[in-house]
């Protein structure tokens, strides 16, 4: 077991792993919101665009079940909105990474740092904070 | 103007703004909330999810690259991250009850800041005395690959740092900035890290600070995909051409000129917030 030696765990991989995991998470966000912008184009290219006062995205873009059910309905606003959440999840996996990362070299000060840093993050997203 | 015309005229901005960041070293998202605001009239709450979104794009691709060469500390940016994380959650929170054009005005002064910081000389006060025992305790002394071997650094003032870092990731939350230039600050000035170090780890940091605020802005409404699209493309695009240009660019006089097109821009923004216009 090759992954589990922890020679191969050295923080050398270690690093190699989270950059190659970094631009992974990039590179794949960045063609889905891409594709979205095609269909978006396509279909509301021709509109005029209102940014000019603030009442937040359409019901819906807010929110993960909302944007899947809009690409089932072939929204182009809801796939580039899915390529956002994957953008914003990317440095987050990054921590979850770090976690198990830490783990493995028994440097158990840091994973409670790196859970620490978790814990902030999932207080965000659950806390109730939305919509205050 | 349509929604197409729109999107390509803003998708070549935030190409030049990417471009420009990255040669300069300043980021992309100090330029995008001028850019939308000024020139677009994008109201400035949707402008901050957008500028936010483009950190992240901006900082996880490039430090992807640098977490390779093994220049970041990457227990010194974990650490840290406690800091940055905990301090954007709060400025997203009191976002809410601040009203825009205050907004404006604190973002036309760290504006101001970023640029003074770009020009600074900078003088290297590395320390490699072992005076840190909390430094010592947490881990956070480290090395870097150079030219000429392999170079160790000491950490100081652990605590000073961490609350300048605070400091740092509220403005980012607030502003929909990564903050870079008050997270070098912590890290050059207080800290005491090598340049080369504290960039990188600071760039390393701002994806995760930017995240953590951008999950409650997501949820608030201010992320338009419409906006996204455009500006986080061109703002990688522009990156990663900087990056490549970087090698051979005399960055000298670009950084002045940059230097001196935003502190332009800070006193537009300034102005536009103390009269109720953003």
């Amino acid at each position: 077991m090759r992954l589990f030696s922890k020679h191969f765990w050295a923080d050398k991989d270690i690093q190699q792993l989270i950059g190659k995991q970094l631009r992974v998470g990039v590179i794949t966000s960045s063609i889905i919101v891409l594709l979205g912008g095609i269909v978006y184009l396509y279909r509301h290219g021709h509109e005029s665009p209102d940014y000019g006062t603030f009442t937040g995205v359409r019901e819906g873009l807010d929110n993960l079940p909302g944007i899947l059910k809009g690409i089932m309905a072939g929204q182009g606003r809801d796939v580039i909105q899915l390529g956002v959440v994957l953008l914003i999840a990317t440095p987050i996996f990054r921590i979850v990474f770090s976690v198990f990362a830490f783990l493995l070299e028994k440097d158990y000060l840091y994973v409670v740092i790196t859970l620490i840093v978790l814990a902030v993050i999932t207080f965000s997203m659950v806390g109730g904070l939305e919509r205050l | 103007m349509t929604i197409l015309s729109f999107t390509l005229i803003l998708l070549a901005g935030a190409f030049l703004a990417g471009l420009l960041g990255s040669l300069t070293g300043l980021g992309g998202g100090v330029v995008i909330i001028p850019l939308l605001t000024l020139v677009f009239h994008v109201d400035i709450r949707y402008a901050i999810g957008t500028a936010l979104i483009a950190s992240i794009a901006t900082s996880s691709g490039s430090a992807s690259a640098y977490v390779k060469e093994g220049i970041t500390n990457i227990r010194l940016g974990m650490f840290l991250e406690i800091a940055t994380t905990t301090g954007a959650v709060i400025g997203a929170l009191i976002a809410v009850f601040i009203p825009t054009n205050v907004v404006a005005i604190i973002f036309g002064s760290v504006l101001i800041f970023s640029a003074f910081m770009s020009l600074r000389k900078k003088t290297q006060a590395v320390s490699d005395e072992d005076v840190s025992k909390l430094a010592r305790q947490l881990k956070l002394n480290g090395s870097y690959p150079s030219g000429g071997g392999v170079v160790s650094y000491k950490v100081r003032h652990v605590p000073g740092g961490y609350f300048m870092m605070m400091f740092a990731g509220v403005m980012s939350g607030l502003l929909g900035i990564g903050s870079g230039a008050l997270k070098v600050l912590a890290m050059d000035n207080v800290m005491r890290i090598p340049f080369k170090v504290s960039t990188t780890t600071s760039n390393f940091m701002i994806g995760v600070t930017a995240a953590a605020s951008a999950v409650v802005y997501l949820q608030r409404g201010y992320v338009s995909p419409g906006l996204c699209m455009p500006v986080v493309l061109g703002v990688l695009l522009g990156a990663f051409g900087g990056s490549r240009l970087l090698v051979k660019a005399n960055t000298k006089w670009l950084r002045i000129v940059f230097s001196v097109v935003i502190t332009f821009l800070a006193f537009q923004m300034i102005y536009n917030g103390s009269t109720g216009k953003l």
